[in-house]
């Protein structure tokens, strides 16, 4: 579905052309991958939520835990506060769980099923051992279940658990007890509810103390089987004195009808530990008209538990047709370092409302958040954020900026932030900013010999570079390149 | 049972005396704002977007006196005569609870064109005239601008006619007197035509003692093409007080507007400011500042709908906070899809004097037009101690540094109070507020505090 453009003869179309061109490109992950898939009823009752456990061979605590999660989502109503527009979503219409069919659990690659390996090699994941210098070790999580995970011997020697958290309930279950629904609880919200519910799988990330970690964690998601909603969960647990840099990249095939998404992350870090999450996501966006596409609930929160820990949350959202989403930092240690980088790209019908939540209990703690976002075609992008200082935090400082770019005179960018001080030695600063590409600068770069098209590139790149340089470099190159898909061939 | 249905019952209890007190001009706006209070079904609370720290649910729950039979007051007018701003010459007229008394220089100084009056009196000698404004802005948009167009039966006129340009200020001083608790239903109406200009000056004091008194109050502003005005509004009342304060206005091309805002002395305040430009070439600056201590709480909200190109807004908002006082800032700026080359900003600035003080702040923007200039700012912090240590190792005490800090840090908002003299004033009454001396006004008549 990848096309490429022949960009030299577009050297004399103005800058409403080039800029049209740039954002009108098409989603080149839409393909459906055949494989026999087992689905379960569409529909969400308490008898699906013992299924989906007992298909899972759960203990009793755990499905307590979906139990208790689904009767309190049943008491729920979907919020509305959002500046989104989202139509009515049918829960009962959604299959709960699916998993690409297994005859046996898969001792090697072989016994993998070659198409759902065609998938990931298209995905471009280095699933195969053969890749294995490429230096990821990678969870691949397609429809609902965690298919293969990558390089687990080579962490097991460090004492580093990543594992799909299904295994890890089998295998580790008193780490998965003492950390499930610890940062987001199952009261947490709407999504969150429904997600502890019914969650099917995800990624489970153990870093003991003092290790750092060699190597880039990844899990690439993916939603393959059709009527089907994906709520996964990722729990990461960094104790004392170590590192771990965690990468998501997500898509989908091309369906005209929505797709749900409402996974979990949960991150705890402990004394001097650092947690690195970057999530490059491309859900499948919808069509041109706005059809079609993955609706991303998503709830993601890390604790900054013990002093001096970090998290840093990078992410560059290009994909889903509705991103609500809002990964959080609660500093709770003293000293602790939260940073939030986004760059959020919007376009045709998209739809996104995402942004982030420092809540600073912890003394001098620390928070930076940048936020980039370009909205183009008729598309609607709001940042939304919340600052909080507790009355004991003293000495926290916090930085937000939150710049929007328009490409389009149809499309909106927002800002939401919130900023609650209780406390008199924070400082606390937000600055905002929203314009369109600027003509001079446009004009400038023309006036050098630059033609408009790779100006607003140059333009649009440079935008977002304060975010892509977070990134880590397996991921830069792909998020470049997503960014080039979602705005033309050009950027990048 | 919200509070909200205490005064569904009320009104419907007194059908027959709130009307008979009222001319019909004003009573034929009651039934749609009855339906909508209904259908509100309660005032917004700390859970709703847009109060979270205040409910005027709870503003409004408290089982206050309404005058409903219009009783009058009995408060000496010749006394709060003084009550104005020394070296400014103003046309001054005193609002006891609601009702407008104007006051002898108001009557003999008023220029040919322009209109202080009590809203009762012009809704009945200019019937029309109150028809084609009246409730036009407020349109029970929410609970509380509904409740006060339900229960209005008092209030300000102020119309300017087409060209006149009025030199003279107007100064309305306000006046809470109860001796019992009371709420006070105050409406406001300020019509200035085309081209024409005016200042006016609205002062809240409190006579009330340790009763408790609300006031709701609404006040509607229409600005028609290149109209031109300066509003300053300015509350120094009791921490038994509690304010409503909805200001809408609406410009016509090529108006200018300046609000001023300024919270000295509340108890619990929320002042809305809605402003629709729906011309192009307009201008539009709003700055407030506030300063409380104690249990003080002030909330301003405030919206500026862009709805048409080429105009300018710019708001500054900042707040002084001490003890054990709240504020609270949402602010948002929207710009429609038309609006091209809107340039729209917005600070807020805010300082924390101690531990226990507490600031939340919103300020968003929603842009829906990418040929538009928008950017909003927020920060909140303490005193600058470099400057602070500057200033004593050049012999300044630390106290008097602080004081100078905290003057300088109100100053830029004093500065773009367009009435002169009355800035002089304000840094005055802010330099006593800030050193701890309660902000009575010095030599006002009224003796408010005492």
């Amino acid at each position: 579905m990848s096309q490429d453009k022949d960009t030299s003869n577009k050297r004399e179309t103005g800058s409403d052309d080039v800029i049209r061109d740039v954002t009108g490109s098409e989603y080149k992950y839409g393909f459906v991958s055949d494989i026999d898939s087992d689905i379960i009823e569409r529909g969400l009752n308490e008898d699906v939520v013992r299924l989906i456990s007992k298909k899972k061979g759960e203990p009793d605590w755990l499905l307590d835990f979906r139990l208790k999660a689904f009767r309190y989502w049943e008491t729920l109503k979907m919020p509305t506060w959002a500046h989104l527009d989202i139509p009515p979503i049918d829960y009962q219409a959604i299959s709960y769980y699916a998993a690409p069919k297994k005859k046996e659990s898969p001792k090697s690659l072989d016994e993998v099923d070659p198409q759902l390996l065609d998938t990931f090699n298209r995905l471009g994941i280095p699933l195969e051992e053969q890749k294995a210098l490429s230096g990821m070790a990678v969870d691949a999580v397609m429809d609902s279940v965690s298919v293969k995970t990558t390089h687990r011997e080579k962490l097991a020697e460090l004492g580093i658990i990543f594992c799909s958290f299904s295994e890890a309930v089998k295998d580790y279950p008193d780490l998965v007890r003492k950390y499930l629904g610890k940062v987001v609880s199952y009261r947490d919200n709407f999504f969150a509810a429904l997600n502890s519910a019914v969650f099917s799988d995800g990624s489970f990330v153990y870093i003991p103390k003092g290790v750092r970690c060699p190597m880039e964690l990844s899990t690439y998601f993916r939603i393959n089987a059709s009527g089907t909603g994906q709520f996964e969960r990722t729990l990461i647990v960094a104790d004392d004195d170590s590192y771990v840099s965690y990468l998501e990249g997500c898509t989908a095939p091309m369906r005209d009808e929505n797709q749900l998404h409402a996974a979990i992350v949960e991150i705890i870090v402990e004394e001097r530990a650092e947690v690195k999450y970057s999530t490059v996501q491309n859900w499948y966006a919808g069509d041109k008209d706005g059809k079609g596409g993955v609706y991303n609930f998503v709830t993601k929160r890390g604790l900054c538990r013990g002093d001096f820990s970090k998290i840093s949350w990078t992410q560059v959202e290009t994909g889903s047709a509705i991103t609500w989403k809002y990964p959080g930092c609660i500093l709770a240690g003293e000293g602790s370092v939260g940073e939030f980088y986004s760059v959020a790209v919007t376009n045709n019908y998209q739809q996104a409302d995402t942004g982030t939540k420092m809540i600073h209990i912890g003394k001098n703690s620390r928070s930076t958040i940048v936020s980039k976002g370009i909205s183009a075609g008729h598309s609607q992008n709001s940042y939304r954020g919340l600052v909080s200082v507790a009355p004991d935090a003293s000495g926290v400082r916090n930085y937000t900026q939150c710049d929007s770019l328009l490409l389009s005179s149809t499309c909106g960018a927002h800002t939401f932030p919130y900023i609650d001080v209780k406390n008199d030695t924070a400082i606390v600063e937000h600055e905002a900013t929203t314009s369109k590409i600027s003509e001079d600068q446009l004009f400038y770069c023309n006036q050098r010999g630059i033609p408009t098209e790779e100006a607003v590139a140059l333009i649009v790149n440079g935008y977002a570079k304060e975010v892509m340089n977070k990134l880590p470099m397996e991921f830069a190159v792909e998020a470049q390149k997503l960014l080039s898909i979602t705005l033309e061939g050009s950027v990048g | 049972m919200s509070a909200i249905d205490q005064y569904i019952s009320l009104y419907e209890h007194n059908r027959e005396a709130i009307d008979s007190n009222a001319p019909h001009a004003l009573n034929r706006l009651r039934p749609d704002a009855l339906s909508a209070l209904k259908r509100f079904g309660r005032f917004p609370g700390k859970r709703d977007e847009g109060y979270t720290k205040v409910s005027v649910e709870d503003m409004f729950a408290p089982d206050f006196g309404v005058n409903i039979t219009r009783v009058p007051f009995a408060v000496d007018v010749a006394r709060s005569f003084r009550c104005d701003v020394p070296n400014v010459s103003t046309l001054l007229g005193v609002v006891v609870n609601d009702s407008f008394r104007p006051t002898a220089t108001l009557l003999k100084n008023c220029p040919e064109g322009v209109t202080v009056d009590s809203l009762a009196s012009v809704a009945a000698s200019d019937p029309d005239f109150i028809k084609e404004y009246l409730g036009r802005l407020s349109d029970n948009r929410d609970a509380a601008a509904a409740l006060n167009t339900l229960l209005m039966k008092e209030g300000v006129v102020v119309r300017v006619r087409a060209g006149v340009k009025l030199d003279k200020a107007i100064q309305i001083v306000n006046i809470f007197n109860a001796s019992a608790d009371f709420m006070a239903v105050r409406r406001v109406l300020v019509v200035i035509e085309d081209d024409a200009s005016a200042r006016i000056l609205f002062c809240d004091h409190s006579q009330s003692g340790d009763f408790k008194y609300l006031s709701s109050l609404v006040t509607e502003v229409f600005l028609h093409r290149g109209a031109s005005l300066d509003y300053c509004d300015i509350e120094e009342s009791t921490e038994q007080t509690s304010r409503m304060s909805q200001l809408f206005i609406s410009q016509d091309e090529g108006s200018r507007l300046t609000v001023n805002g300024t919270s000295l002395t509340v108890g619990t305040t929320r002042n809305e400011y809605k402003v629709d430009i729906n011309g192009s070439h307009c201008d539009t600056e709003i700055a407030v500042m506030a300063i409380a201590d104690r249990k003080q709480t002030i909330d301003n909200s405030a919206r500026i709908n862009h709805f048409a190109p080429r105009s300018r807004s710019n708001q500054l908002f900042k707040y002084l906070l001490d003890e054990q006082s709240q504020g609270a800032f949402e602010g948002l700026i929207y710009v429609a899809p038309d609006a091209v080359h809107t340039e729209a900003y917005q600070t807020d600035r805010n300082l924390l004097a101690s531990a226990d003080a507490r600031m939340h702040t919103a300020p968003q923007l929603e842009i829906y037009c990418d040929d538009v200039k928008c950017s909003h700012g927020a920060a909140t912090g303490q005193l600058d101690q470099n400057a602070l240590f500057y200033m004593q190792t050049r012999g300044v005490p630390k106290s008097e540094a602080r004081m100078m800090l905290m003057q300088a840090f109100m100053s830029d908002v004093i500065d773009r109070v367009a009435i002169e003299g009355l800035r002089d004033r304000l840094r005055h009454l802010v330099e006593r507020r800030l050193s701890g001396e309660h902000a009575a006004c010095g030599d006002c008549a009224a003796s408010c505090h005492n």
